[in-house]
């Protein structure tokens, strides 16, 4: 009796489940602190993709360089365009003040956006762009509605369509064939988990030397305790 | 309470052993709160390596540049001037800069430098601190009636050869201090760093 | 050569000892004070609570040499401190967990105190010193918080200080006196630095003091309750007591060493712990034109905050909301049990306690959600449930309703 009830029950109810399908489930992601690969990848892209609007202020060149591994003529070369100093903050080319005109908002900075926001939400934003005629910048995204930032990655992804539902709901996002850029789908994931990573890693460049630390300072204090433990049973032999 | 002595070397040894073990603890978590005071990545970014390109000075000019928050000197010397470093030697203190700490290696002979024409001096009198002014000239100064050109520091009269070497007599005690330097390529001086690191 | 260091010594410690009662002070407060030798695990969060106060003035210290209380300044140079210093980020992250860590103990070392009546006379003095320093720790960690200048700080700040304004008459000129200026400024953040700094840190050490003092003069409790001054031996020394030194000292040393890998587990793996030690939003700049979607407070002071919210006038709501921390004061006054520990004292007493502590935490969970009607629910029969305690308690004791357990006369282990 009971089953019968919970078989329709679950017929009756599995529409309901169709139509709540949303494209920002399944970009699950959290950032990896400890990939300096990705990060580093996720740095060259951000410098070429990002850097003409967003800084990264708080975060110098040379700390980056050093934590990555990159050597400093590479850095000097290939990433720092104008003049900046290897030991300078990593700041954008543009003029805020031309943000502001030609965006109609200042691009943020981006030092902190990994820890604000977090990692989850910057690889989301980054791959739920998709095309909109109505926007001034020819995009809107489902992270951020509305948002003023064109898709400065649709020559790697393309360009997404909004698929929709009867009721209008966005319910999947995809690239048509005419509008394809020169990465696969899996390719540009991993370039957005680059990215993120990068991000993350720049809200808090401490991060995987602290978690590092982290295990060989409990280890010590787990053993000094054991130490002290030791005196204290002793001393308190005394005691009835 | 028992107290026999057969525990006491025990509890000694116990007791020792973590005296050692805290007192490592404890090592470990100074040494951060102690290192926290050296210069942060935004002064060692200030006080970085200045880099001076030496084919605009023309001959015997100076030129001012400040690195770590200090005036460093860098002269462009002509034969005449370089002649009267053996002419004013009996009258110095140091000619042959014997206190080390004021020069590097390569700066301990008569020019005081690594090439004779380009001269690279803190501008700070060894005195109490002024800035010394370049009196080039070799005529009769005020100060000096038998004046071979250098310079001279306003404050309480110091004197100071084209070499940055003190002169006796004068409240300064020391020659002029040359910085860590080197030549990064024909045209550029980079003061503040050298083969053995930065200063 | 043994004799002349000896001798030497005591001849430097005599010379002090002549001047400065150094020899006196170390038997009266550490080897021959005489404490129960049944201390239980409930008994580690005093001297923890020291070490956090330790901890906290040589972090916060360090932390002052680069922190800047300008609105320009502020937020950047926490920054600073965690990238641009050496070891910065560790000092930094050691400031905001020991503050966690402060109010973790604490709570742990009052509710203590309720359970064995560690309040009742002779020790009423104590747990008013002990009340107070929770007051100014409040504070403390009130201005603490906005220092970064956050959108966390900055708002929760604007939060709190307007609760000022529902005093009535007083109330508007109040906000203003408080904060310096119209709205929360530099001036705000200018004052509460040097208060945070340096005055509530200077009150905070000195009630300490007091609070040690009021407590070696009457001598520990213990938990069975009872009185161990009652037997002594023949040297006068309590039968049932033991010198704090060397027998404590040794095994508060344990309880350091367990505090400090519970403590480095947050510094080093979960300094944010989630959002509930340092908020998410704090790493957003204090913007006074976007008001964050929710602006929970810390979750130390969610309990109270839960009681206020719970309360629907605002002037009556933060009424309530210190009578939840000045009820804790007249404690000793409202128990009028004979008894002191919850082990000899009656089924109501456990259940009440036991409901107050239950209630404590909900509300400190209801206190960091978003209002709902669900919350706000929960959140009234919780406050309830928390002043109901005193109330139950005084009934309980002053209609002589409970029914206790006999107490022994010497310590149980």
């Amino acid at each position: 009796m009971m089953k019968r009830f919970l078989l329709i029950a679950m017929l009756a109810l599995a529409p309901l489940g169709a139509s709540s399908a949303d494209p920002k489930d399944g970009l699950e992601f959290s950032a990896d602190p400890y990939d300096t690969d990705s990060i580093r990848r996720g740095a060259g892209l951000f410098v070429n993709y990002c850097m003409g609007c967003h800084s990264v202020e708080l975060l110098r060149w040379n700390r980056m360089a050093q934590d990555l591994g990159m050597e400093e003529e590479d850095v000097i070369e290939n990433m720092i365009f104008g003049e900046q100093e290897f030991h300078d903050p990593m700041m954008s080319s543009m003029d805020p003040a031309d943000g502001e005109e030609w965006f109609g908002i200042e691009p943020p900075d981006l030092s902190l956006t990994g820890r604000s926001l977090g990692a989850e939400w910057i690889y989301k934003f980054l791959n739920t762009f998709y095309r909109d005629d109505t926007s001034d910048v020819g995009v809107d995204n489902l992270m951020l509605g509305g948002s003023s930032m064109p898709h400065v990655l649709s020559s790697l992804q393309g360009m997404p369509e909004a698929v929709r539902d009867d009721d209008g709901n966005i319910v999947d996002l995809e690239v048509p064939e005419h509008r394809q850029g020169i990465m696969s789908p899996e390719e540009y994931q991993q370039a957005t988990a680059d990215i993120t990573n990068f991000l993350a890693y720049a809200a808090e460049p401490i991060k995987a030397y602290r978690m590092q630390l982290g295990f060989k300072v409990i280890l010590f204090l787990l053993f000094m305790t054991v130490i002290f433990y030791a005196l204290k049973r002793e001393y308190w032999k005394d005691v009835h | 309470m028992k107290q026999d002595g057969v525990d006491k070397g025990r509890r000694r040894i116990l007791t020792g052993a973590a005296t050692v073990v805290g007192g490592v603890g404890l090592a470990f978590t100074v040494t951060p709160f102690i290192k926290y005071w050296q210069p942060s990545a935004r002064a060692l970014a200030a006080g970085a390596p200045v880099e001076v390109d030496h084919t605009k000075l023309s001959e015997g000019q100076l030129l001012n540049v400040e690195w770590r928050g200090q005036p460093v000197f860098v002269v462009r010397r002509t034969e005449d001037q370089l002649a009267q470093l053996e002419e004013v030697r009996d009258r110095l203190r140091d000619p042959d800069s014997e206190v080390v700490e004021q020069q590097p290696e390569y700066a301990r002979n008569e020019h005081r430098s690594r090439d004779p024409e380009f001269f690279v001096v803190i501008g700070v009198c060894t005195h109490l601190g002024c800035s010394p002014g370049y009196f080039p000239e070799v005529e009769a100064q005020p100060f000096d009636p038998n004046w071979r050109g250098g310079f001279f520091c306003g404050c309480h009269a110091s004197r100071f050869d084209i070499a940055g070497r003190v002169f006796r007599g004068v409240p300064a005690g020391t020659n002029l201090v040359v910085p860590r330097y080197k030549f990064t390529d024909e045209d550029t001086i980079l003061i503040g760093e050298d083969e053995e690191g930065m200063a | 050569m043994s004799y002349n260091t000896e001798k030497a010594q005591g001849g430097l410690l005599g010379w002090v000892d002549a001047r400065f009662p150094l020899t006196q002070m170390w038997r009266e407060h550490l080897s021959e004070y005489y404490a129960p030798k049944n201390f239980n695990f409930w008994y580690f969060f005093g001297s923890l609570a020291l070490l956090v106060l330790v901890i906290q003035i040589i972090s916060g210290i360090w932390l002052t040499f680069n922190f800047k209380p300008t609105e320009a300044e502020a937020f950047t140079s926490v920054e600073f401190i965690m990238r641009d210093t050496e070891w910065g980020w560790l000092i930094r992250y050691i400031h905001s967990t020991g503050a966690s860590a402060f109010f973790v103990v604490v709570y742990l070392h009052m509710f203590r105190g309720m359970m064995y009546g560690s309040y009742q006379k002779p020790r009423e003095l104590i747990w008013i010193f002990g009340c107070l320093i929770l007051l100014v720790l409040m504070a403390e960690a009130f201005m603490g918080y906005v220092l970064p200048w956050g959108q966390m700080s900055y708002w929760g700040a604007q939060v709190i200080i307007s609760l000022f304004g529902a005093i009535p008459i007083i109330g508007e000129p109040l906000v203003v006196w408080i904060m310096g200026d119209f709205l929360i400024s530099e001036a705000t953040l200018g004052r509460f630095f040097a208060l945070h700094v340096i005055a509530l840190p200077l009150v905070l050490i000195a009630l300490v003091v007091a609070h040690i003092l009021a407590l070696h003069e009457v001598g520990s409790n213990n938990p069975d309750g009872i009185d161990i001054k009652k037997h002594k031996d023949e040297n006068g020394k309590p039968l049932d007591g033991i010198p704090f030194h060397p027998y404590y000292t040794v095994k508060d040393l344990v309880g350091v060493g367990v505090f400090l890998v519970f403590f480095s587990v947050v510094v080093f793996f979960i300094p944010e712990v989630g959002g509930y030690f340092i908020k998410y939003d704090n790493f957003i700049p204090a913007d006074p034109l976007t008001t964050p979607e929710h602006i929970p407070p810390v979750w130390y002071f969610a309990p109270h905050y839960a009681i206020l919210m719970s309360i629907p006038d605002k002037l009556l709501g933060v009424l309530t909301m210190g009578a939840a921390i000045g009820v804790l004061f007249l404690l000793p006054w409202i128990d009028r049990g004979k008894v002191r520990s919850i082990r000899y004292r009656g089924l109501g007493f456990k259940i009440a306690l036991f409901a107050f502590a239950a209630a404590f935490i909900i509300l400190g969970y209801v206190g960091t959600q978003p209002v709902t009607p669900m919350t706000t629910i929960i959140g009234r029969i919780c406050a309830l449930v928390y002043f109901g305690y005193f109330v139950f308690l005084w009934v309980y004791t002053a209609f002589d309703l409970e029914k206790t357990k006999p107490v022994p006369e010497r310590v149980t282990s």
